[in-house]
């Protein structure tokens, strides 16, 4: 028993299990990396929106990756979310998370652009009463 | 994530696999709600994108938003999730001092990000451009509002685990505690990095 509550936390343990786990995904340098490249893609982002001289296309698309991309670098150096065999359900989880927030976001633009597309205009309705 | 949860306040005397397996129940409830947030947030931005055009002759983003401010926002948030994730560091070391500083840096960066919005949004309101002045602006408001209200129950959330931590120390509990606040924390920086891109970059530059 006494091998087994070694592991077992309790008061002024100074290593708690899930606690060691963090630990070996980066510690101090995971999050000092996290940071700095959060903040490159955060100043880039500001820069990409403020340039005039790009197309307003290439600024959208611009934008939405570099916003992705600093998504991931929160979700690997902070949230430390991984491949590890341990975390399986974890990743599986956020897979489908991520499906739903798919469906729900492409979705909706797609079917509200559609049904603004085949919309008499206002003005157009308003005569057609008269 | 799961595995990253602490431990738990049951008494001591609990087998091993008791302990394992509620550390486990309560580490993947949280990340399911937090994922479950996600989505609540992942149909406000659909509104806000579905809404972005319907401002009814009124405003659009490019004319309301100020990068700068939203700048100095980013800056708050993105900060105080990293001296979060310092403090939890400290926490895993067992450095009182340390955690604490790194908590009440979290929660300064917080209240001033808190301040910034409430600022814009009287600003907002009192130039007659308030949630009631068109379909965009109403989207606009129900959006970063909701994540403001996620950020006004971090820190409140925050002050009273410092109320706590302050009177009962390091245990097992409250690292568990402070591990589900820092999991929430980061999340809503990352949704503040969809608020910030979509709405006041790609939004203002429309």
């Amino acid at each position: 028993m006494t091998t087994h509550l070694r592991h077992a936390p309790h008061r002024g343990d100074s290593h708690t299990p899930g606690l060691v786990t963090r630990e070996a995904h980066g510690g101090l340098r995971g999050y000092i990396v996290g940071y700095v490249l959060a903040v490159m893609l955060t100043v880039a982002a500001f820069s990409v929106a403020r340039s005039t001289n790009m197309a307003p296309f290439s600024v959208e698309a611009g934008l939405a990756v570099l916003a992705i991309a600093q998504m991931l670098v929160h979700l690997i150096f902070f949230l430390h979310i991984n491949t590890a065999p341990a975390q399986k359900i974890n990743v599986i989880a956020f897979a489908t998370t991520m499906l739903i927030i798919l469906i729900v976001v492409v979705g909706s633009m797609w079917i509200m652009g559609h049904l603004n597309h085949n919309m008499v205009p206002m003005d157009h309705l308003m005569q057609m009463q008269r | 994530m799961s595995s990253n949860v602490a431990s738990l306040d049951i008494p001591v005397e609990g087998s091993d696999e008791q302990l394992s397996s509620r550390q486990h129940i309560t580490g993947f409830g949280f990340y399911i709600y937090l994922l479950s947030d996600g989505i609540l947030f992942a149909a406000l931005f659909a509104v806000f994108a579905v809404l972005r055009t319907a401002t009814d002759g009124g405003p659009d983003g490019h004319m309301l938003f100020s990068a700068h401010n939203a700048f100095i926002e980013t800056a708050c948030l993105l900060t105080s999730s990293f001296t979060c994730g310092i403090a939890m560091l400290a926490c895993d070391r067992r450095n009182k001092f340390v955690a604490l500083i790194g908590f009440l840096v979290t929660a300064a960066l917080g209240l001033t990000f808190l301040a910034l919005e409430v600022h814009e949004f009287a600003d907002l309101i009192s130039r007659g451009d308030g949630p009631d002045r068109s379909a965009f602006l109403s989207s606009f408001f129900t959006l970063v509002s909701t994540h403001g209200l996620h950020v006004t129950c971090g820190l409140l959330w925050l002050g009273v685990l410092l109320v706590q931590f302050l009177g009962r120390g390091f245990t097992p509990a409250m690292v568990r505690r402070f591990l589900c606040f820092s999991l929430f924390w980061h999340v809503l920086d990352v949704v503040w990095i969809g608020v910030f891109t979509f709405v006041y970059l790609v939004g203002g530059y429309l």
